[in-house]
């Protein structure tokens, strides 16, 4: 082929040069909040878009969300999604940011400059409240703090919780309810092999605890646990559940109606209704677990010093046709229940980090399939998605929130592909300097493998498999060493 | 069992072990850390044929060894599905649920477990012939395999 002529060669190589430097622009998305939703939907962008930037900015200084401070110690199983998150986290084109919080370090109007989407993943970490009067007594616990202190969580660390007494209550009927009282109805004992923290383990070690009720305003039908954990429960040693038979009125005519997951749940409580009692005679320090229904707490009764000495409940009668929608409403009869101790355990609500975010009324942020809908739209900010408890609300387990980290990631990665690209932006290198204004120290990957490698080393000396650090100055000190 | 396997199998061991330190009783369901266990000498490198339907509808015909669980079979040939097999086997994250064929289904010799199916609860899109993909270990009989992997997302939900 006969060399073109000069002229045309020029505008060819321009013509390639232009093509190259479409090429080049990196795509650039920013993830808040480095949980479940944040690694499973870079997992996804990082497989299904060439070229791309991911930066995942966290609180704290270290990664996981709840899967660290929210799955229970002795559940290491679950924690075994933290290697498919390391390797997320591995890959080149994803970068982890520790100590850096949205509405604080940064806004999001700063992020959406410098990123082509921004990926809001920030959970949900504020619990629900019940709203009824001494609701501020002594030792009226939110389960997620109690959750959050055992776990080591460095806000929930300072926890004050009084064990002394031999009754405690909590006020829901989900997972995270069975948690608390499996935690505190397990033989200390088998807790010291766990990553549980070392001042919850001497608390525990203390408790004076032999009976736990689980109040729930609806019934056996409508319970929000899954069967795993109530199977979990009902095994555990040198603990005896009582259910009240009048609970299950009619329930055993209901079974045959029920989908899988249900029906099975409920012939579990049947099941163990029935059970002709195990002799635990021979059991010493036998705990009894107490699931009650129909009952919806009104008032918190307090002694001196404010401190809780019993709950009053309303009895409760369901309306409405559908299982699942069934309200409770009051029948006028109501019951005192004495307890030292009380956990609300009702659900969470996001917190708004920002002025232009709007929630729903459910305490989620708006959302139509993870895309914010946004009015003031301008072309120079990135989109905004959402994904994880902060859009779905707190519901589900991980396998759930996955789905929706992908659902929302396929929409993020078709939208890239759509748009064009016409110039790179700022990205990671704009934002560090906004962030360096607030003289925040800024925990990359690497100083979260000195953390964990310190964390395991503690643990070593214990004989657990990690001594989690709880306070942000000694996380920030391991990291930066 | 091939030398490339062992290392595979020797790393994500170590790796687990240095990540997450942990000596629970679930060892014993990692079914991937005691291969040798599960080898029956004489059934050393047979294998059998599977082929897995990824939600696309794609298909991946692979070779599977016996003694292996079908998750053992995503890992060990890089099948690359997102998410599969988060738990590594431990029975606590039903992302490993796949959908097999009536007589598939029908021919495998063991029925899901309680722990199994109060897994397999939580799965979207759960059906009649719904396994737990760990759970499911090769064997000659089940050569020809057909494995389906559903949806991880339900559309309705969000
Ligand atoms: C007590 C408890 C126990 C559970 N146990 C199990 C279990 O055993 N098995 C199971 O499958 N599921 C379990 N779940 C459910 C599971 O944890 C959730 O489905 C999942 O983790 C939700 O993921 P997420 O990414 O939406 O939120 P999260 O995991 O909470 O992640 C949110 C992240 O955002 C960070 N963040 C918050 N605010 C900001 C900000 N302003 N700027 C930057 N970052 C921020 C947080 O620090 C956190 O790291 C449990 C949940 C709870 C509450
Ligand atoms: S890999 Fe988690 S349940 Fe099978």
């Amino acid at each position: 082929m006969p060399a073109p002529p000069f002229k045309m060669n020029f505008t060819y190589s321009k013509v390639m040069v232009r093509m190259l430097s479409f090429a080049q622009t990196i795509p650039r998305v920013g993830i808040v909040g480095a949980g479940t939703a944040g690694f499973y939907a870079a997992m996804h962008l990082s497989k299904n878009v060439t070229n791309i930037q991911i930066d995942i900015f966290e609180k704290l200084p270290v990664p996981f969300g709840l899967v660290r401070y929210g799955v229970a110690p002795d559940h290491p199983e679950v924690k075994n999604v933290i290697n498919q998150f390391t390797k997320v986290a591995q890959h080149p084109n994803v970068n982890f940011y520790g100590n850096v919080t949205l509405g604080k370090d940064v806004t999001l109007c700063q992020l959406r400059q410098n990123y082509d989407a921004v990926l809001l993943c920030y959970g949900a970490d504020e619990d629900k409240t019940l709203g009824i009067e001494n609701e501020d007594a002594t030792n009226i616990v939110a389960a997620r703090n109690f959750v959050g202190w055992y776990n080591g969580s460095p806000s929930d660390k300072n926890l004050k919780i009084d064990l002394s007494g031999s009754t405690a209550a909590i006020l829901g009927q989900g997972n995270v309810a069975l948690d608390v009282a499996r935690i505190l109805l397990t033989p200390v004992d088998e807790l010291r092999k766990t990553d549980i923290t070392e001042y919850a383990l001497a608390t525990l070690a203390e408790s004076k605890l032999t009976e736990i009720y689980l109040i729930g305003r609806r019934g056996p039908l409508q319970v929000a646990f899954t069967i795993k954990e109530l199977r979990e429960q009902l095994k555990l040693k040198n603990c005896k559940t009582i259910w009240r038979e009048q609970d299950f009125k009619g329930v055993s005519e209901m079974v045959g109606y029920l989908e899988r997951p249900r029906k099975r749940l409920t012939e579990l409580m049947l099941k163990s209704l029935q059970d002709n009692p195990v002799d635990f005679s021979q059991c010493q320090r036998l705990k009894y677990f107490k699931p009650i229904f129909f009952r919806s707490p009104t008032k918190f009764i307090t002694g001196i010093d404010k401190k809780l000495s019993a709950i009053k409940l309303d009895c409760t009668k369901l309306i409405g046709d559908k299982l699942e929608e069934q309200r409770p409403v009051p029948i006028g009869e109501s019951e005192v229940i004495d307890c030292s101790l009380a956990f609300r355990s009702i659900g969470y609500k996001s917190v708004p980090v920002d002025k232009n975010l709007v929630f729903t009324k459910y305490g989620t942020v708006a959302n139509n399939k993870g895309c914010i809908i946004d009015n003031n739209v301008s072309s120079d900010l990135g989109r905004l998605y959402v994904a994880g408890w902060l859009g779905t609300g707190p519901v589900g387990v991980i396998l759930h929130t996955m789905g929706n980290a992908f659902q929302v990631a396929k929409v993020i990665s078709e939208d890239l592909k759509l748009s064009t690209l016409s110039k790179s932006k700022g990205g990671f290198e704009e934002v560090r300097k906004i962030i360096a204004k607030k003289n925040n120290f800024i925990v990359g990957w690497a100083g979260w493998e000195k953390i964990d490698k310190y964390e395991i080393e503690q643990g070593k000396l214990k004989g657990k498999p990690r001594e989690k650090i709880c306070s942000i100055d000694k996380m920030l000190e391991v990291a930066l060493m | 069992m091939s030398l490339r396997n062992i290392f595979r199998t020797v790393r994500s061991t170590h790796s687990y072990l240095l990540r997450y330190n942990y000596l629970g009783a679930s060892f014993s369901n990692y079914k991937s850390v005691v291969p040798l266990s599960t080898n029956i000498p004489a059934l050393k490198d047979e294998k059998v044929k599977v082929t897995f339907v990824l939600n696309d509808g794609k298909r991946i015909e692979t070779e599977a060894k016996v003694g292996d669980s079908l998750l053992d079979v995503v890992v060990n040939n890089d099948l690359n599905i997102e998410g599969y097999g988060a738990c590594e086997g431990t029975l606590t994250c039903s992302t490993c649920h796949v959908i097999l064929k009536q007589e598939d289904f029908d021919r495998l010799p063991e029925e899901a477990s309680d722990e199994e199916r109060d897994m397999l609860d939580l799965a979207y899109g759960l059906t009649d012939t719904s396994r737990l993909g760990c759970q499911i270990i090769m064997s000659k009989d089940l050569d020809g395999l057909e494995i389906q992997i559903p949806e991880t997302i339900n559309d309705a939900r969000s």
